[in-house]
This record gives structure tokens, sequence and C-alpha cells, in this order.
């Protein structure tokens, strides 16, 4: 092909147009990258956290949006999802694939700690914001903190220290963990093991499972034979509802030992029954049935979706909420100047009253705990909670003083 | 290690032994299709999930309990089978046993995503019946009355299949259709009808281990993929079609398991999988097999 010097200057002139102009979006015309602010939810959609987020964040996420209105600054909003299989490296893969080649500007939930952790990571990398609302592991606020991270709706510290503390402080001070063989397990029993101990108790011994076990009859038999007065369920979903569920037939509360089932969703209680989970002390930092707005979104998000709302579900909400809030306050989309506004601002939504982002990442909100109702005290499904107490959130958590984020402690 | 008191490991034995003769039910059924039909089926998980959610369905939707279920449920999935062997399965005897394979992990796919997206993963309760609930002191354990029923149903289920297929006529002419299908043909012996009705037993003795694990277990659509993979070592460490083989390795297994849970936990899972390489470098054709 022959190429004719006219065509030639028009691409000449095209060309210097196009680098004339480039500057002009530098000074403040538009300040959305990609004239579209892309929000991703990186979630479990078919595995054994699935029913806790999954399909039911992406529903989230999306009244998020639709509550706002549908736009920020004048641009779309749009919403991506994908599954991470609670598998590190498709979530790694995944999060960077959005960051780099579908501008995804913030990516939220991440219910498995190790997939949470790796999608950190990338964010880290690439300079955009993290809100993990699923997974619960504390490294994300201490030795794996970063500027682009924020752990948004619990973690494992407040776990054990709001229902560990207080089934201590009820006289339960002799524990014997079944723990999940993985980081998140090790993590929730070590820092229970630590409430146990600041609190008078003692840990008589641990047993370890495979992740995904189907029969516990074997590990509850061991946690009997201890003598333990409390048997701490540092597991999860399906591992801890085959638990509780082997517990109550073999006896082991009408022997005299109570079970602390440390992180129990609304969705675990709802597959197990009330007879089964009655009286079980639980840690949440939401519950749908708290306050004329939590009833009113709950109902909503029951009308779009099959179940009341968990806590993660409305903490991706949440989450979502917040992030547009601070694009707007922040005139632009552009990480840092969002995640300096996250920091300053409050968060007052259906999910928490007087919310703040420490320096650390660490979402410092209310948290619940929560007895679970006797089969003749729920007036149905998903009633399932009587609120024991609620705990400020800055007791819940760690203190900052205790973090090990490089971020907050004083370079030596 | 750690040093266990005799009572505490009498315990751990017999609770072992359940789960025992669980593989041992889920692998007899398998090892009937197999040594008979030479169809390895993957789906096989999928129908026990299927027995399990047959009894939630009957109970919630039709009010019918557990006894019934553990009769319905049961044919219910065995006329499922039916259903897939006359359509599906039956295309593909001349190929390679490995077709089979491949159409019948589809299927359990398919089968385990329909029920996720009806049910959810974290499944549905299933209360244990009124008759038969709470539990023997022996001593030294708490023995839950339903998990001596669940011991004591599959040891008589897995003979009875046992003596049937060995010992009685229709046995008989059952592994005469498979040895030498023309010849059994022409004695007289319906053989298309045989394959189908054995099929379907095979998977109903699935269905049936799936109605006896709902009130243990969660009943939820991934609970046969949990357990798929240990009940086809199961099946190879017993000898591929060996059904006394499957039964004893089942019991066995599920007894060594028990073991390691108290032993060394973090082995557990594998324990099983350890005991299928060191058979299959040593025999082959598995502890009851015959080599071909």
């Amino acid at each position: 092909m022959k190429i004719r010097p006219k065509a030639l200057l028009a691409c000449g002139l095209l060309a210097a147009a196009v680098v004339l102009a480039a500057p002009a979006p530098m000074a403040g015309q538009d300040k959305v990258s990609g004239d579209v602010v892309k929000i991703g939810v990186l979630t479990d959609m078919t595995g054994v956290y699935a029913d806790l987020g999954g399909q039911g964040s992406v529903v989230a996420a999306q009244m998020a949006i639709d509550d706002f209105g549908g736009k920020v600054l004048g641009k779309p909003i749009q919403l991506v999802s994908a599954d991470h299989q609670n598998k590190a490296d498709i979530s790694a893969t995944k999060a960077r694939e959005w960051f780099d080649r579908d501008g995804v500007d913030m990516i939220t939930d991440l219910l498995n700690s190790g997939a949470a952790l790796a999608a950190a990571g990338v964010g880290k990398e690439k300079n955009r914001i993290v809100m993990v609302t699923g997974a619960g592991s504390t490294a994300l606020t201490n030795a794996n903190c970063n500027a682009m991270t924020i752990h948004y709706a619990y973690d494992t510290y407040a776990l054990a220290n709001i229902a560990g503390k207080q089934i201590v402080k009820q006289g339960g001070d002799s524990w014997f963990f079944i723990t999940a063989d993985y980081a998140f397990g090790a993590s929730l029993e070590s820092n229970t093991a630590d409430v146990v101990k600041a609190n008078g108790g003692q840990v008589l011994g641990s047993v370890k499972h495979p992740l995904g076990t189907t029969d516990f009859s074997s590990y509850l038999l061991q946690a009997q034979a201890s003598k333990a007065k409390v048997i701490g369920l540092a597991n999860a979903g399906a591992d801890t509802i085959n638990t509780i569920k082997s517990a109550s037939e073999f006896g082991i509360t009408k022997g005299g030992q109570q079970l602390a089932a440390l992180l129990v969703f609304i969705t675990d209680i709802h597959a197990l029954g009330l007879p089964a989970t009655q009286g079980l002390l639980v840690t949440e930092g939401w519950y749908w049935d708290l306050n004329p707005e939590t009833r009113k979104f709950g109902q909503r998000f029951l009308a779009k979706f099959k179940s009341e709302p968990t806590m993660d579900q409305a903490a991706v909400y949440s989450s979502v909420s917040s992030y547009l809030k601070a694009v707007q306050a922040a005139g632009t989309d552009e990480s840092n100047a969002v995640m300096a506004k996250l920091k300053s601002t409050p968060i007052n939504d259906v999910f928490a009253k007087g919310g703040t982002i420490r320096a650390d990442g660490r979402m410092i909100h209310d948290m619940y705990l929560m007895q679970v109702k006797k089969p003749a005290e729920s007036k149905g499904a998903w009633d399932y909670y009587n609120v024991k107490a609620t705990i400020p959130g800055d007791q819940a958590f760690q203190p900052l003083s205790k973090s090990t984020c490089s971020m907050v402690t004083p370079a030596k | 290690m750690r040093s266990v008191p005799f009572q505490a490991l009498a315990g751990q034995a017999l609770v072992g032994l359940v789960n025992g003769s669980f593989y041992a039910l889920l692998s007899l059924g398998l090892a009937v299709i197999f040594g008979l039909l030479n169809i390895i089926n993957f789906a096989h998980g999928a129908l026990y999930m299927l027995g399990a959610f047959g009894a939630w369905i009957l109970l919630h939707h039709a009010g019918v309990g557990y006894g019934w279920a553990l009769l319905l449920s049961p044919l219910a999935v065995g006329l499922v089978g039916v259903l897939v062997e006359r359509t599906m399965l039956r295309r593909l005897y001349r190929l390679d046993p490995l077709y089979g394979l491949l159409l019948t992990f589809g299927l359990a796919l398919i089968l385990e995503g329909l029920f996720i997206n009806a049910y959810g993963v974290s499944g549905l309760p299933y209360e244990i019946p009124e008759w038969i609930s709470g539990a023997f002191n022996l001593g030294f354990m708490f023995l839950p009355k339903y998990r001596a029923w669940v011991v004591l149903t599959s040891v008589a289920l897995c003979l009875t299949t046992w003596f049937m297929i060995e010992r009685t006529r229709l046995g008989s002419s059952l592994r005469a259709s498979t040895e030498n299908p023309r010849l059994a043909q022409a004695l007289g012996i319906n053989v298309p009808l045989l394959v189908t009705l054995t099929f379907g037993f095979g998977v109903a003795l699935a269905g049936l281990a799936g109605v006896m694990a709902a009130p243990i277990y969660q009943v939820q659509p991934l609970m046969g993929s949990n357990l798929i993979i240990v009940v086809f070592a199961v099946v190879v460490i017993g000898g591929m079609g060996s059904i006394l083989g499957s039964i004893v390795t089942g019991l066995g297994l599920g007894l060594i398991e028990g073991l390691a849970k108290v032993y060394y936990p973090a082995a557990s899972s594998t324990v099983v999988f350890v005991i299928m390489a060191l058979v299959l470098l040593i025999r082959p054709a598995g502890l009851f097999g015959r080599e071909k």
C-alpha cells in the first residue's frame, strides 16, 4: 500500500491536536479515569462462603450504586463481579486484570483471608483501593497493612475480644479449641487464647482439622475428654456448621460443656436451625433487626435476594456507598485523594454510625454480642438473635497502640 | 503423638466405624456398577446428595417422615439412575469406560450446580427422627442411637447385597450377563433389562446412604463431592469391582481415618490416599481384586 502525502499530513495534524489537547484534563475538566467509576465485587460465588457473600454481595453493591443515583461527578458508575474461588492466586490475577485492563477503581468483599491478602497486595502495587469486608485476618491491618487497604467489617481480634471475653467472664474459664488448619483458624485461635489467658482463664488443648472436614465427632470426643468448660470453634462456614451439628448429637452441651462458635454468620444459623444453635453467643458487626433503618434495608434486600443480608453483605453496601461519597467529596476518582477523604470522613449509614477509618486501615464501628434465640422466642425465619450488648468500636477492635502496621509504628 | 487412654480410643474407633459404614455403603454401589457394568460412575456422590435432598423435600413439602423417606427417596434416585442409563450411558457401552466417567462427572457438576442455585451452599438442617434420637451411655462414651442404627443398617445392607449377587440365581444370571452378554441372551436372559436394573440398584444404594446421612450431616449440595474421592479410593484399595472388598475396605478405612484424627489429625484427610498409593504399588489389583 502506498501512503499518500495528504493522509500523512492529516495524521500529523491529528497527532499534534491530541498532544495539545492532552493537558486539558489535568487542568480540571475531567477527573474521572476512563469517564466511568468502576467498582469490582470479588467474592466466593460457589464455594463454602458463597451464602454469606457471593451473589448477595453483588446485589448489595448494586443497591448502594442505585441509592447514590447511578452517577458520581456526572459520570456513570459501573459494577463488575468475579469469583475468587477462595484461592489467593486467582484473587491476585483477577485484581491485576481488573486494575490494569478494565480500569476498575475499587475492589470490595473478598471472603477468604488468603484471597483478601493477595488482592490487597495487588492494590498496594497498583495504588488502587481495596475494601475488605468478608475476610477476618488481622494481618490486613498489621504486618500486611498498606495505604490502599481498608478492613471494613470485623476481624479475628474483635471476634475473640467480644464473644470470647464475655464467655470467660461468665465463668467459662477453661478452653479447648477445634481449629481449622489454615491462616484464619490459627489467627482466630491465638487471638482468642490471648483473651482467655488475659482474663484469668486457661487453654487445656487444641486440635487442628483439615479445611472442609465432613465428620467432626472424633474431634468433639477429644474436646469432651479434655473436660474443658468451653469448646472454642476457630473455624468458619460449613466446618462450623458440621461441628455444631455433631455436638448436639453427641450431647456435648447437655453434658455441661459450652460451645463457642467464634465466627458465625446469620446464614449459618439459618442453615443449622435454632434447635441446634439456641443459646450460642455470637459476635456480629451488624444485624438486620437492630433498628427501623436496618429493618427497612433488610426488607429491601430480601425483596431482591433470597435471604436477609449478612454482616458481610451490609458491609459491602456500606463500603461502596462510602467510597462513592468520598469520590464525590474529592472531586476525582484518583486513589490517594479518595483515600484521604475516606480516612477523614465519619461513616454514617445503615451499617455504621460514626464509623471511622483509622490510619492502619481498620474501620472502627460498634460491634454486637448476640445470643441465638430459643425456637419458641423466634417469630420466624431470620428472627434469630437477641442483642446482649453493644460494644463501642474503640473497645471492640485492637487498639492502634498495639498495631504492628508499619504506617503507624514510629520508625526507630 | 499423644497418649490416649484406652476408653477414649474405643470411642474413637466406634466413631470411625460409623464413617466407615458410609464409605462401605457408597463404595458398594460403585463396586456393583463397576464390577458388573464396567461404568465408572462419577455421579455417585451427586446421587447420594440427591437422596439426602429427597428426604428433606419429602419432609418439608409433603410431610413424609424419615421412615418412608428411607424407602421413597432411594426409589426416586434409582429411577433417576434408570433414566440416565437408558437415555445416556447406554450409548457409551461400546466406547472406552473413560467416556462414561466424563459423562457422569459432567452430570454430577450439573446436578450440584442446580442444587446450589436453588438451595445455596450452606445447606438445610434435617432433624434426627424422634424415635431414634438420644444416646446410649456406654460408660466409655456417649453413643448416639442414630449412629448405632446407621452402622447396623449399612452392615446388614452390604451383606444382603453381597449375598444376592454372589449366592443367588438372580445374581448368577447377572454375572453371566456381564461376563458373556451374547451367551446369556441366548439362554433367555433379558440382558439390557438386567443391566438397567443393576445400575438403578447401585444408584439407589447411594440414595439410601444419602437419606441415612441427612440427619448426621447438613443436607447440602456439595456433600457428595466431599465424599466421592475418598469413596473412589476405597473402591481402588478394595479392588475395582470387588463387592466384599469394598465392604471390608470401607469399614477398615473409616477405622484408620478415625484413629488418624486422634494421633495425627493433620494426616486424617490424606491417610486414605497414602494407603491407596501403597496398595497400588504392592497389589495393583487391590486387596480383594483379581488380576485380569
